[in-house]
Formats: C-alpha cells, sequence, structure tokens
C-alpha cells in the first residue's frame, strides 16, 4: 500500500508517496527528492553522515522513519547555501579547506549549524564536544574544528 | 603583499569556475561515445586533449581519493601548459580514454603519475611553441606561452589554433626540459582544492549518488560464516514486499533486487537463507600463537650487513622483544558502493575503485569476457586508504545486472564494508639487539611474520570468491616495506618470513606494512636508547649521517620544544605526561618524517591521550602546500585512531565489529593538535605524502607512553586494558 506524506523540505512543500511508514527519512530526502547533501554512513545513526535539521533540530535521518517528519519542515545542506552563495558556515568549510574525502561533512556542517543556532560563541571544548558523536575517517577534525570557530567569528 | 593578494583572488576565482565545469564531468563519463584516443603513458595524446573552445582536458589514471590529487595534477598542468587552472577537466580513471598509471596507492600519485603528466606538458608545449615561432616566422626563443597562448610580443595564436589541423599526437620527449622551479607561479602554491565547494554544499556527485535511467538496487546478503556453504534460500517472504524484483543467487553469492533501495534493504532483511556451520577462523585470544604457528612458505632478507647473529652471541645483554599490530579495516564512511550496466555484451561499471584498469583485468577475468568488453570508470567515494570494499561491490553489481539484464546500483551497508572489506593484517614482529662498547647500537636482528605475497598485485573480488568464479590470488600490498631500518648499524638483519595463511582476505591500509615495521622498528630503538641511559632524538641523530634525516630530527626537535633527557620522565599523579619521537625514510628512498608525540596517560583507568604531534616532513618539492598539510593533518590523526583504539573482532565464523559502536575510531574530543614544519625543496624531485606521516605516529605514541610511565607497550592498539596490565606488571 502507498503512503503520501507532505512536508517542507528547504522552504518548499514536498510530497513523498512511499510503500513503507517505517522508511528512513534519508531514503525519501536522497531517492525519492534528488537530495545529496545528506549522506548514507551507517544507517544505525552512529556516525552523522546523514544529518538533517527537522524543525530547527540536528537529527540522523537514517533513524527517522518518513511518516514521523509529516508536516515538519526539513532542511538539508542544500538549504543552507549553493557554491555560487554558500552560507557562512559553508564558506568557513572552504576558507579553512576543511575536507579531504568530504563525505562526513554534510554531517560536521548540519551539527555546527545546530550548535551555532544556540551558542554564538562556542570554545573549542563547546566545539568539540558538539561534534563528539559525528565521525570522520580522513582526520580532517582539526581543520573542521577550525572552521566551525571562523563560521562563528563570521556570524557573531 | 599586493601579488600575493591578487594570485589569491584568482586562484578562488579559477576554483569557482570550475565548480562548473565538474559538475558536468561525471556526465561527461557517463556518455556513450567516446573518440578513439591513444591510451599510453608514453604519449601526450595519452593525458592531454586541447580542446577547439581552447580548453584541456586531462586524462588521468590516477584518480583523486579525496586526498586533492586532482587539484595537485591540475596544477601541475597549468604550470608546464601555462594555461589558467580553470580552463582544466580532469577526466579521471576511465579505462576507455585515460592511461593505465598504475593504482592510486603507495603515495605514488605526483611523485610518478604526476611527473609523467609534467613530461607529456613539457613535450607539448614545446611542441606549440615549435608550431607558433613556425606560424611567426621568428625563432622559438622569442615565443613565450601564456593563458592558453603562445605569444611573439603582441601576436599571439591560441593553443587550439595550432593543434586544429594536425592535432597533438606526439610521443612524450624524456629530454623536454620542464620549467624550472623559480619560475613556478602555480606550482606550490597553496591553491584551494577544486572539489571542496560542491562537497559543502551538497553539489558534488559521490559514487553513491550515481544513478542511471531504468536503474534497479541490490543488496548483497553475506554468509552466516566466511567460508560458509549457501545450503538453501527462502525468499518468500522477500517476495511479498513492493517493489521486489529478483533473488539472485550464484554459488555462494547471494544478494536481492529491488525497484527502490529501501525495497532492496528491506528485501535483505526479509530473506531467510540456510548457511553450513563454519568456523575456520583462529580463536581471537589466541591470534598471535595461530600467527606464529602458521607455515611459513618463504623467507627474505630485506636488509643485510655484517654478521649480527655473531655479535648477539656475544653479548649477554643484549635486548629482546616482540611486537605485534592488530588486524584493521579501512572504516570508510561511506561504504563501498557501485553501478554497473550490461548492453549488447558490453560492461559498464561505475565505481570509486583506486585501480579502474586493474578492476577491468579482474572483472573480465571473472566473467569470462574479452577486457575490452569491461569499462570502468572512476567517480569519487568516500575515503579509502587503500583497496576498501569498492572493487568488491563493483563485482557485485556487475553479476547483479548480468542476472537481471538492468543496470543495477549496490550499496553495502554498514556491516557489509566493517565485516566483509579486505583487511590489514595481523602482524608479528621479533627483535634482538645490543649495544656495542661505544653505547651505539652494535647488532640489530629484525623478523616479520606477515602475508605472503603473490606475483600479482590484486586483491581477490569477493563474489568471484564466493561465485567461485575465476580470479588471481589474494595480494596484500607491499607490505615487507618499511622493515629495512634507516640508521648506521654495522651489523643488521631483517627478514620478511611469508605466512602461506592468514584469517581474513588481506589488502592494503594506509602506509601498508610500513606501518606495523615501523612500530617496531621505532620503539625497538627506543628500547636500545634507553637501554643505553641516552635521549632518544639524540640517540637518533647519533646513528644517522644522511642529511635530509638529520634536518628532520633537528627541525622536529626545535618545533616541539624537546629538550634532551632519558626516558621515563618520572611524573607522579594519576595522570602524567610524555614525550616520543620517531623517524623514517620511506621505504628508505623517498619522503622523509620524522615526528614527536606529546601524550597524557591516565595511570588509574589506562587511558591513552594523545594531546599534541609534531611533524617534520620533507618530500622533496611540494606542489602544494595547503593540501600536503591536509594530508599531514589527516595521516596523523587518522592513526592516533588506529594506534589507540583499532582492532578487528571475531568469533570462529565471522567478524563481529560489525559497526562504529564495535570497531570505535577517534571522535573529536580526542582529537590532537597537529603542527608541522615543511621542508620544501623546490629543486628536487616530489614525492609522496599521502602515507609517510602514517607510519611513524604509532611508535612515536608507544615511546611517549613509555616516557609518561616507564613501561613498554608493544602491541598495537594501546588499551587501556594493555596500559594498566603493563603498569601493574611494573608496580
Amino acid at each position: 500500500m502507498s503512503h503520501a506524506y507532505t512536508f517542507k523540505v528547504n522552504g518548499q512543500l514536498r510530497t513523498v508517496q512511499v510503500d513503507d511508514p517505517e522508511m528512513p527519512l534519508l531514503y525519501a530526502l536522497r531517492d525519492d527528492l534528488g537530495l545529496r547533501g545528506p549522506r548514507f554512513g551507517c544507517g544505525l545513526g552512529q556516525c552523522g553522515a546523514c544529518t538533517v535539521h527537522v524543525d530547527g533540530f540536528a537529527v540522523r535521518s537514517c533513524s527517522v522513519p518518513v511518516s514521523k517528519v509529516a508536516g515538519q519542515s526539513v532542511t538539508t545542506l542544500e538549504g543552507l547555501g549553493s557554491p555560487e552563495k554558500p552560507h557562512p558556515i559553508q564558506q568557513a568549510f572552504i576558507d579553512e579547506q576543511a575536507a579531504q574525502c568530504g563525505y562526513c561533512i554534510n554531517g560536521m556542517i548540519m551539527q555546527a549549524k545546530a550548535l551555532l543556532d544556540r551558542n554564538r560563541h562556542p570554545s573549542e571544548q563547546d566545539i568539540r564536544d558538539a561534534l563528539a558523536l559525528n565521525l570522520c575517517r580522513c582526520g580532517t577534525h582539526a581543520r573542521i574544528i577550525r572552521a566551525v570557530q571562523r563560521a562563528a567569528a563570521a556570524m557573531a | 603583499m599586493t601579488t600575493a593578494f591578487a594570485s589569491r583572488r584568482t586562484f578562488l576565482k579559477a576554483a569557482g569556475s570550475l565548480v562548473v565545469a565538474f559538475s558536468w564531468l561525471p556526465d561527461a563519463a557517463r556518455a556513450a561515445f567516446v573518440p578513439p584516443k591513444r591510451l599510453a603513458t608514453d604519449t601526450v595524446d595519452g593525458f592531454i586533449e586541447i580542446r577547439p573552445d581552447n580548453t584541456v582536458t586531462l586524462y588521468s589514471g590516477k584518480v583523486d581519493l579525496g586526498t586533492g590529487v586532482r587539484t595537485a595534477l591540475t596544477q601541475i598542468v597549468a604550470e608546464e601548459l601555462d594555461v589558467p587552472l580553470s580552463a582544466i577537466a580532469v577526466v579521471q580513471g576511465d579505462t576507455l580514454t585515460t592511461p593505465d598509471q598504475g593504482p592510486t596507492f603507495g603515495s605514488l600519485s605526483i611523485q610518478k603519475g604526476g611527473m609523467q603528466i609534467r613530461q607529456a606538458c613539457a613535450t607539448a608545449r614545446a611542441a606549440l611553441v615549435s608550431r607558433a615561432a613556425a606560424r611567426f616566422q621568428v625563432p622559438q626563443e622569442s615565443v613565450a606561452t601564456r593563458e592558453g597562448r603562445c605569444w611573439h610580443g603582441q601576436d599571439s595564436v591560441t593553443y587550439a589554433a595550432l593543434v586544429e589541423k594536425e592535432g597533438l599526437v606526439l610521443a612524450t620527449d624524456p629530454k623536454a626540459k620542464p620549467k624550472a622551479p623559480r619560475d613556478h607561479t602555480v606550482v606550490g602554491r597553496p591553491v584551494p582544492r577544486l572539489d571542496i565547494p560542491a562537497k559543502v554544499t551538497g553539489r558534488f556527485e559521490y559514487m553513491q549518488d550515481f544513478r542511471l535511467p531504468g536503474m534497479l538496487h541490490a543488496r548483497v546478503v553475506r554468509p552466516a560464516g566466511v567460508h560458509a556453504q549457501l545450503l538453501a534460500v527462502d525468499d518468500h517472504a522477500a517476495r511479498q514486499l513492493p517493489g521486489f524484483v529478483a533473488t539472485v543467487r550464484e554459488g555462494n553469492f547471494l544478494a536481492v533486487v529491488a525497484q527502490t533501495e529501501w525495497g532492496a534493504i528491506r528485501a535483505s532483511q526479509a530473506i531467510r537463507p540456510t548457511w553450513s556451520h563454519w568456523e575456520g577462523l583462529p580463536e581471537q585470544d589466541h591470534l598471535w600463537d595461530y600467527v606464529r604457528g602458521t607455515a611459513v612458505s618463504k623467507s627474505e632478507d630485506v636488509q643485510s650487513r655484517g654478521n649480527p647473529e655473531a655479535v648477539l652471541k656475544e653479548q649477554p645483554k643484549a635486548l629482546s622483544a616482540t611486537y605485534d599490530f592488530a588486524i584493521h579495516t579501512h572504516g570508510s564512511i561511506g561504504p563501498s558502493c557501485a553501478v554497473a550496466s550490461w548492453e549488447n555484451g558490453q560492461v559498464t561499471c561505475w565505481s570509486a575503485s583506486q585501480q579502474t584498469h586493474l578492476l577491468r583485468h579482474q572483472l573480465a577475468q571473472m566473467l569470462k569476457l574479452a577486457p575490452d568488453q569491461v569499462r570502468c570508470i572512476y567517480l569519487e567515494g568516500s575515503g579509502c586508504y587503500g583497496r576498501n570494499g569498492h572493487e568488491d561491490a563493483a563485482a557485485d553489481a556487475v553479476l547483479v545486472a548480468r542476472a537481471v539484464r538492468q543496470p543495477v546500483r549496490v550499496q553495502w551497508m554498514r556491516a557489509d564494508e566493517h565485516g566483509w572489506d579486505p583487511k590489514g593484517p595481523p602482524t608479528l614482529l621479533d627483535f634482538h639487539g645490543a649495544l656495542g662498547a661505544d653505547g651505539h647500537v652494535a647488532a640489530w636482528r629484525s623478523e616479520a611474520f606477515i602475508p605472503e605475497r603473490p606475483a600479482k598485485i590484486g586483491v581477490t573480488l569477493l563474489a568471484a570468491d564466493l561465485a567461485d568464479m575465476p580470479h588471481d590470488a589474494a595480494h596484500p600490498g607491499n607490505i615487507h616495506q618499511g622493515l629495512a631500518m634507516p640508521y648506521e648499524v654495522p651489523h643488521v638483519r631483517a627478514t620478511i618470513h611469508s605466512l602461506a595463511h592468514t584469517p581474513f582476505r588481506a589488502s592494503w591500509i594506509r602506509a601498508p606494512g610500513r606501518m606495523q615495521n615501523t612500530f617496531a622498528n621505532e620503539s625497538f630503538l627506543d628500547e636500545l636508547a634507553h637501554a643505553a641511559g641516552r635521549d632518544p632524538l639524540e640517540f637518533r641523530l647519533a646513528h644517522l649521517k644522511d642529511p635530509r634525516g638529520r634536518e628532520c630530527l633537528e627541525r622536529v626537535a626545535k618545533l616541539s620544544g624537546w629538550t634532551p633527557r632519558v626516558s621515563p620522565a618520572a611524573e607522579t599523579g594519576d595522570v602524567v605526561r610524555g614525550r616520543g619521537v620517531s623517524y623514517t625514510k620511506y621505504e628508505l628512498v623517498r619522503t622523509y618524517v620524522a615526528i614527536v608525540a606529546e601524550v597524557e596517560v591516565n595511570r588509574r583507568t589506562g587511558q591513552v591521550r594523545v594531546t599534541h604531534c609534531h611533524v617534520a616532513h620533507d618530500c622533496g618539492q611540494i606542489i602544494n602546500p595547503d593540501g600536503l598539510k591536509n594530508q599531514i593533518e589527516g595521516n596523523v590523526i587518522q592513526t592516533v585512531s588506529r594506534t589507540l583504539h583499532e582492532r578487528v573482532t571475531f568469533d570462529r565464523s565471522r567478524v563481529t565489529s560489525l559497526d562504529w559502536k564495535t570497531y570505535p575510531i577517534l571522535t573529536f574530543p580526542e582529537a590532537p593538535q597537529v603542527s608541522m614544519d615543511l621542508i620544501d625543496r623546490p629543486d628536487e624531485a616530489p614525492w609522496g605524502a599521502g602515507e609517510p606521516t602514517a607510519a611513524v605516529v604509532p611508535s612515536a605514541i608507544a615511546n611517549a607512553v613509555h616516557d609518561a610511565t616507564g613501561v613498554r607497550l608493544r602491541s598495537v592498539p594501546l588499551t587501556p586494558e594493555k596500559v594498566l596490565q603493563a603498569i601493574r606488571k611494573t608496580t
């Protein structure tokens, strides 16, 4: 049986038709709506690569059923900015060259956005703690911390 | 200052416009029609095409694995051809159009691949100048190149016009002179990475994002034991799911196919395979007994001078130590993924393979096809750090696509990647050494027990193995490297004992063998320094004549504020601090690196924290200093993770560390500070930087833990249990 769910994605109302209400939001975003920001990393809520914002909170889209976000507002990495007009956090990641393979970076930026939304002046320890559940394998940690610091300064 | 500002702006502008170029590249790779072109590595046209719009396409066999190689290669082309960065597009790892430059591994992309490309560009530039001189009817010396044009005074002609009639079909001239380093304006500069703007905005197309029209989704279902047999399959429940397409079974290879990705995941959970009981793995708790008990198929000396055995026999105070290094997984954040299509007997496979030409050979072998019936196209995936599961996913995809006659995307789940990527093999090392009357090392004897290396490099494709299709023997990579040590010692023998078996399919993971062997070498040297009552950094200098190596050690001493003293530091309290040094000359023939690690050890919990790493690095000519820094930071932080935390766990049947909870990696609160001193030698050859720093990290940490606590840890990872056990032993 097909189910339809309507929610806002990056400011626009979107409807997805799915077979299974338990399908994680991640697959709706990637496969049905063609977004590339949120990434499949573990499907277990352990790595953070799939992070999006739902009504302003950072959530792991691999672990949230699509049916649960009906009527809510989802923001993905694409919703922050573009290469032509990057968000200050994205610009900070470009300025610090804070990516290697970049596969985890979606989660880093979305998690950092959630941090900076509630704490405009985070300490280095605040940043490390906020990103504690986001995994990076390339070892870009030092640059990512500097990028979040730079973004905080730019947005202050 | 003005120049620097202007050039940075130009670079940013260039990077911005290249994003546009980048977004169409995968589309270009998707196109079925490609005009025939040469693929030889000793031809200009193998690598370089000047297009009618005066842009340049670089066909690179070396691929960007997320390390910035694409940007560095673009810099090399821009420099040698005198074209703007924004006018260069790069096609990477397409077996139909890019030369086979060998796998992208071993820190060789710039050193070997980049130099082939540089030479091709130097040849092209000379030819363009010669043609322009003929056209202007002036001597070649009076023709200059700039912005994709040849100039004589105010007159200019585009490269495109110069190749319009004759093309650029040339053999690379080994004597063509690349630009003098002092004339470089692009190479040696921190050009921003071309891929980062797209990666931080969700615009970048990774392998995992690639889609074809009519494409189906598949998931593989792995055996319950590594070599368990598939006895029966009940797919009744899976067939009831909406969008279910097929169950694909080839021997012990099992996959499910569905219209949607989630449909494929649900089908993989609903299917009920029956596997035979298989318990052929060793007991994890007795892994090192197992390794020591494995038959040796061949022993070879990788370094030999003097007679260390005779000297050791005469030394009553000779030191002996055994080191071990755990089995590691690559741990890519994005599990492996591939897309394959079959059309008219032609296979096309999109893969994040670091070696598309080798993959093509392996796929053709497996399917009993001619190589020209298979085309592999590289798309960047999640960082792989060696031969992870990318190629295996590719084999899965072609096998499933063959069965269902439609394009298929195979995405591995987390447990597939952790459980079934080929592993960094367990490494066991024995050392004996003795000091002479002068307090220097008189004799050094090292032996490594590692999996054998078949003649051909390449890791067995998992699907070929499971489906019992033709495949090459498994090769773990050149893991014998790094055992030969860089110091002036009169009597040395270093021996590789190749083992006939290893528990898991083995492959290379960043600094393969070099990391394990250097861990033991540099730990043992520290043990000898301690026995000699010498400062470990001075002890290394006392055994080193190579001026570039000495400079690295001297500069890392300065960078870290090293004050000579004998270890341990003898701090008191629960949390004690220490510092450790390590050094290598990579494979004894290239990049020099010295490191100082600073640690805190909690004597009550056994927890080790690496607080700061200082690196002095000499890889000859630096192509992109910021890219180099990014690589060194990555090497350090990733290897701190491997050293402190990482160990594949298993029962008698299979891997049990199948997620990030059971195979934890370093987190943000634990990440160390990294300081660097980059030694640039513009007139020297550019050597690799993707691995060498990783090789020295584990030993520096173990040496620092010894400095902090007085106990010597000879087993990676340095877990709290091992630290506590070692502390208890000494108190």
